[in-house]
This record gives C-alpha cells, structure tokens and sequence, in this order.
C-alpha cells in the first residue's frame, strides 16, 4: 500500500551555533501535492528544503521519505531531486550530458539514457538544445534544463529552491503555470521554496508559512490567504487591516466585540471560546473592505468611521487610505469597475465609513507570532 | 567569435599594448633570438664564437647544425631523458601532494583561516631557494638530522645514504616546485562552485564519482597550470641537482650551466637551452590551444 504522505518531517532542527535556523519543525506532505514553504529570507525554509534533500543534517528530529526513514540518509540515496536556485548546472557538460548525469547511477545507461534525455527535453520544451553548453542558454531555458536534470531520475519529491527567483517578472508568471501544470500532469511531489506570496498562492495546493525557524501556519492556500492563522502570516500574505477589540459576549459561535475605533460589531468566531473582556485584534484584507458614506451597523453590517488620508489610482484598482479612530491606518481596495471620471464618491480629508461583510473578519488571538 | 571583434576598435588599443610587446621583446624575444643565432656558430679555442669565413659553406655544409647533432649523442639524450623523468615524477608527486592541500585551503577550511593558510604557503620565497637548498643538505646527509633522530631512536644502526643520489634530487625538487603546484590549484579550486557538488550529490554521484566527474574536470586549467608551471622549471633546475644531486646526477639545467660556464663552449649551451626552450614553448602552445578550445581561461 502506497503511503499517503510523500514526506513526514517531525519535530526537525537544525542549529547553528546558537541560533535555530529551522526550530523543531513538524509537517506531512501528501503524495502528489504542489506545496511551498514560504517566507522571509532567513525564515528557515531553504534550511528545511535542503534538509529533506540531504544537504543539512538535522540536529534534531526526524525525516521520513516515502514511508522510510531518511534523517542520515546521504543526498545520492535519497529518491529526491533538487532545482537549485542558481540551477547548479555543470559548465563543462552539454545540456544532454546535464539531463543525462545521474541516468547511470539508476541504471539507465546506452540506448535506454538517450531515450530519457530526449523525453525530459521534450518535456520541458528544450528538444534540439542538446548539444548546447549552459552558457549558451538563457535563464528561463537553463532553469528548464535543471529542471529536466532533477525529473529525469523520476524522483519522489522534486525539491525547488527558489528557482524563478532569477527570471524576469513576465517570464516568472508564465514558468510559474507551466511549472503547475507539468506538476499536475506528472503527480510528483513538488516542495517548492519562494519569499514571493503571490508566487506561492499561484502555484501551490498548501503553504507552510514560516517565520523565524517555526511554521507559522499551514493549510490550503486560499485559506492562508483569506485566514492567516498570526498576525505574522497576515501581514505577510499582503496587507492587512487590523482591528482591536474587546469581547463583550461571546456566544453561538458569535462574538460582541466593543472596537476600540468605537461602536460594535458582531462576527464569527469558529469553535474557540472567548471570556467576556478578554482583548482580541481581528484581520480583514482591504480587497474585502467596502467605503460608504452612511453607517451601516444599524443594518447589521460591522462599520467603522474613518478619515480618508489619500487615495491612489493604480489602474485596475484604487486604493484608499484611511485612519480610523483608534489611529490605526487602513488600506481599501476598490476595482475600477467605472470611468475615473465617475468613480472619485469621497474627498481626501473627508468622513467615511468602512463596511465589511461579519464573515470576512479572523479573529487573531495572543499567541500571534512576533512581527 | 573572437575572430569578429577586428577592425578600428584594435588599431586604436596599439598603443596600449606596445609596453607588452616592447617588455616581452626586449627581455624575452631578443635573447632568445641572440640565443638562436649564437647556437648555429661554433666555438673559438678560447671559448667565444669562432668569426665564419664562407657563409655559403658554412650552411651547405650543414655545420651550422652540428652544436643540434651534437646534442643527440647517447651522453646527452641520457642526460635528457633523467631530466625528463625526474621533472615528470617531481609533477606527479607535487599534483598529488598539492592537490588536498589546495582543496582544504579553497573548500574546507574556514574562511577566515584561507589567508593565513596561502601565507604559509608562501612563506618559503622569504629565504632565497639557494639557502633552503642548502638546509636540506644539513637534513639529509650522513651526520644530518634525519639521520641523527633515526640512530638516537634506535630505527637504525648504520647512518643511511639520503644525500647525494636521484632521491636527494627529487626531494629537493619536489620541495621547491610545491607552491608553484598548489597556488594555480587553489585560484581554480576556489573558483568552484560548491552548488554543483552538491548537484552531483542530488544527481546520485557519490563523493568519488562527483571528484572524477565536475571537481577535476572544472579544476582542470588549474591542474594543468600547475604540472607546467612545475614541469618546465624542474626540467631546467640545477642548483638542487649541483647541491644535493653529486656528481652523478646531471640534469638539462647542469649541461647548459657546464658548457657556459666550465667547458665555455656557449654555442653548444646555447643550442641545448634553445631546444629546451623550444619543447617548453611548443608544450605552452598545446596548452593555449587545449584550454581555448575547451572554452575556458587561459590561466597562463
């Protein structure tokens, strides 16, 4: 029976020196998924990666590849392949002595490793390169001669490390697709490592957020996204909107929450009790923050009054800035469904609301990690 | 490619290089040329060149050749091919010796450690090679320390015969051509970059297979730097053969030295030193030609 988990990391450390570059790290990654670890530079997810690849020795923990254990296993033993960020391609080898380097310790060799080399080539649309030296060769076609070096061994797992951080913006979304979509047709595991949020979101069907060794939160990425589990992740995930508040009640699944903006709202609150008075700060994204003119908590609808501070055109949307009055700067996001001309409703400097639908708001409790 | 890139962009950097060309003529081309052409002569009773009375003669005669004959007599080829040998097991030793060492102050040793390392390296060209030289004679010979440690430690009884033979030579060379072996090593090993072992690594290859296939075959314009920058000056040595060699031990380097010196035959000393400088260069060529058309730096 074929295990559900590609790769079972538990409790994995590594130290240097004093300071804990992946501190006691836990996680499962399913057979087949796209899953990224994602964070700032110095996070701990390049440690982590090159711990599963065998470049790192853990201090601590353990780290199981297909059902086996691989703590101590050496790189070349391991059914994992890796993208290095600079791709690592070898200088003095053509683009089919590249692809082909690793096809003889498998036991490819003659007629069976021609095969695979024009195979992979042809897979990551390199076919006619062969006899071309990495110098010759672009960057977005260099990454994709790493990346047919790595699946030519079928691996297990691909390991990626940050490999379209060298590509240029418009290149990067279009390898960002194909990488997805050559994931999903081969059902190899990818773990793929990036600082880039957006990038992850693209890409991935879970991210692990990491910040200072530790995984912040993991989970699917439209609910990182939508439900950072920290203020680091929310922060992270692109700006957000911040709310403190008190808890008046909390009930049913509901929560009274006295904002110290002023007024009340009421939103949900999934599972988790609250005492009465206890201090909570809760997160809403700006593209989920709507600016009227009038109050609407009479209807129902959470709102908070706030001053309009600036606002920025940015073509396909505009963003607000406003302050609310407990002094904490928020962002609103407004697509430009009409003509500039008919969209500009509130003067820089003038009075507002801001108005979000009750489910839109995630609550954020003491634990949250440090900024 | 290179081929390309002529036309006004060149005749404009003429003056740029005219101190190379005038440095490498004045120092370089001239005497080999005055070397040449004092080759093709023949010696005067007193040493000196004999003035030629009939050029015409002189070069039908095929005399001007004869100091060339004259260096394929057994004696010399003899003589030659010890140099030759010697030079080539004084390359070996140096590239296996020079090799780790140069790996650990490129790769493993902590960074902050790299220079004093390469000081020590270079440390030796401090004292004048003749004064080293010297002090391994104090090492080697029958009342030296070597001997002295084994008799006071009981390894042996009877002193051993270490100076004055091959082996004395080939220590000495071995010795001296070290750093000429580990610098180019070191400039090619710490340009390499430690991502592709670890590719290698990922791609199956264990540590020897990686060593085989991506260190050496990148490192190789620094291996071949080192075994000439090694090779051709222990072809031409003849301190360490003079000091440490005896009188059996003639290499290249003391023939020349002899004919210009004792025997004060120079046309001959001058047609060995011009051949031997012919091989050298002609091995430089085939260097050039093997780096550039691998793609690679010239590190020469």
């Amino acid at each position: 029976m074929a295990e559900q988990y590609s790769v079972e990391i538990r409790s994995l450390t590594k130290r240097f020196g004093d300071v804990a570059a992946v501190d006691a790290v836990s996680l499962d990654i399913r057979r087949g998924e796209f899953f990224s670890l994602l964070g700032p530079s110095g996070c701990g997810k390049t440690t982590l990666l090159r711990m599963i690849g065998g470049f790192e020795l853990p201090t601590e923990g353990a780290n199981r590849i297909d059902g086996a254990d691989v703590t101590w296993t050496p790189p070349y033993e391991r059914p994992v392949n890796m993208v290095f960020q600079h791709y690592a391609l070898f200088p003095h080898l053509t683009v089919a002595e590249n692809v082909a380097f690793g096809l003889r310790y498998k036991g490819t060799g003659g007629a069976g490793e021609a095969r695979r080399v024009a195979e992979v080539l042809a897979l990551v649309q390199l076919s006619g390169f062969e006899k071309r030296r990495p110098h010759e060769l672009s960057g977005g076609q260099r990454q994709r001669v790493a990346l047919a070096r790595a699946l030519a061994l079928e691996p297990e797992v691909l390991l990626l490390d940050e490999p379209l951080g060298a590509l240029d913006q418009k290149l990067r979304k279009e390898v960002q697709v194909q990488l997805k979509h050559l994931q999903r047709s081969l059902g190899i595991t990818f773990i793929f490592v990036t600082h880039d949020q957006e990038e992850a979101l693209t890409m991935s069907d879970r991210i692990a957020v990491m910040n200072r060794g530790r995984v912040e939160q993991m989970d699917e990425a439209a609910q990182v996204f939508e439900r950072p589990a920290t203020e680091f992740v929310a922060h992270f995930m692109g700006a957000a909107n911040f709310f403190a508040a008190r808890v008046r009640e909390a009930a049913n699944g509901m929560a009274a929450l006295v904002l110290e903006a002023g007024g009340e709202v009421r939103i949900p609150v999934d599972g988790t009790r609250y005492e009465s008075g206890e201090a909570v700060r809760f997160v809403v994204r700006p593209e989920k923050l709507d600016l009227r003119a009038r109050d609407l908590s009479g209807h129902g609808v959470p709102s908070v009054a706030v001053t309009i501070e600036d606002r920025v055109y940015q073509g396909v949307s505009t963003v607000w800035v406003v302050r609310d009055r407990a002094d904490e700067r928020l962002l609103v996001y407004e697509q430009n469904e009409k003509p500039f001309e008919e969209a500009s409703k509130f003067a820089v400097g003038g009075q507002a609301f801001v108005c979000w639908n009750a489910r839109h708001a995630v609550v954020i409790r003491g634990e949250a990690g440090p900024r | 490619m290179k081929g390309g890139r002529a036309g006004r962009g060149d005749r404009a950097a003429y003056p740029l290089v005219l101190p190379t060309w005038a440095t490498l003529g004045v120092f370089f081309l001239l005497p080999l040329a005055i070397l040449f052409v004092v080759s093709l002569g023949q010696r005067a009773t007193y040493g000196g060149l004999k003035p030629i009375e009939d050029l015409g003669l002189y070069i039908s005669s095929g005399k001007f050749l004869a100091n060339y004959a004259r260096a394929f007599h057994p004696i010399y080829l003899q003589i030659f091919w010890r140099s030759i040998w010697m030079a080539v097991v004084t390359t070996v030793v140096c590239l296996a010796i020079s090799y780790p060492v140069a790996y650990y102050i490129a790769v493993t040793a902590p960074l902050k450690r790299r220079n004093l390392l390469l000081g020590l390296v270079v440390v030796p060209f401090w004292t004048s090679f003749l004064i080293r030289t010297y002090a391994w004679m104090f090492l080697l010979r029958t009342e030296g320390l070597i001997n002295h440690f084994l008799l006071a430690t009981g390894w042996i009884s009877q002193p051993l015969e270490l100076l004055y033979n091959n082996f004395a030579v080939l220590i000495g060379l071995i010795y001296g051509e070290l750093p000429f072996m580990i610098l180019p090593l070191f400039a090619s090993l710490e340009k390499l970059d430690l991502s592709l072992l670890e590719a290698s690594e990922d791609l199956g290859a264990g540590a020897v297979a990686t060593f085989f296939r991506v260190t050496v075959p990148l490192t190789m314009p620094g291996i071949v730097a080192g075994i000439i920058l090694v090779f051709v000056p222990s072809l031409g040595q003849f301190i360490v053969s003079d000091l440490l060699g005896g009188a059996k031990t003639i290499l290249a380097g003391n023939l020349i030295q002899n004919q210009f010196a004792v025997a004060r035959n120079k046309p001959f000393g001058a047609a060995v030193a011009f051949g031997l400088t012919a091989a050298v260069l002609a091995l430089l060529f085939f260097y050039a030609l093997y780096t550039k058309r691998k793609g690679q730096d010239v590190l020469l």
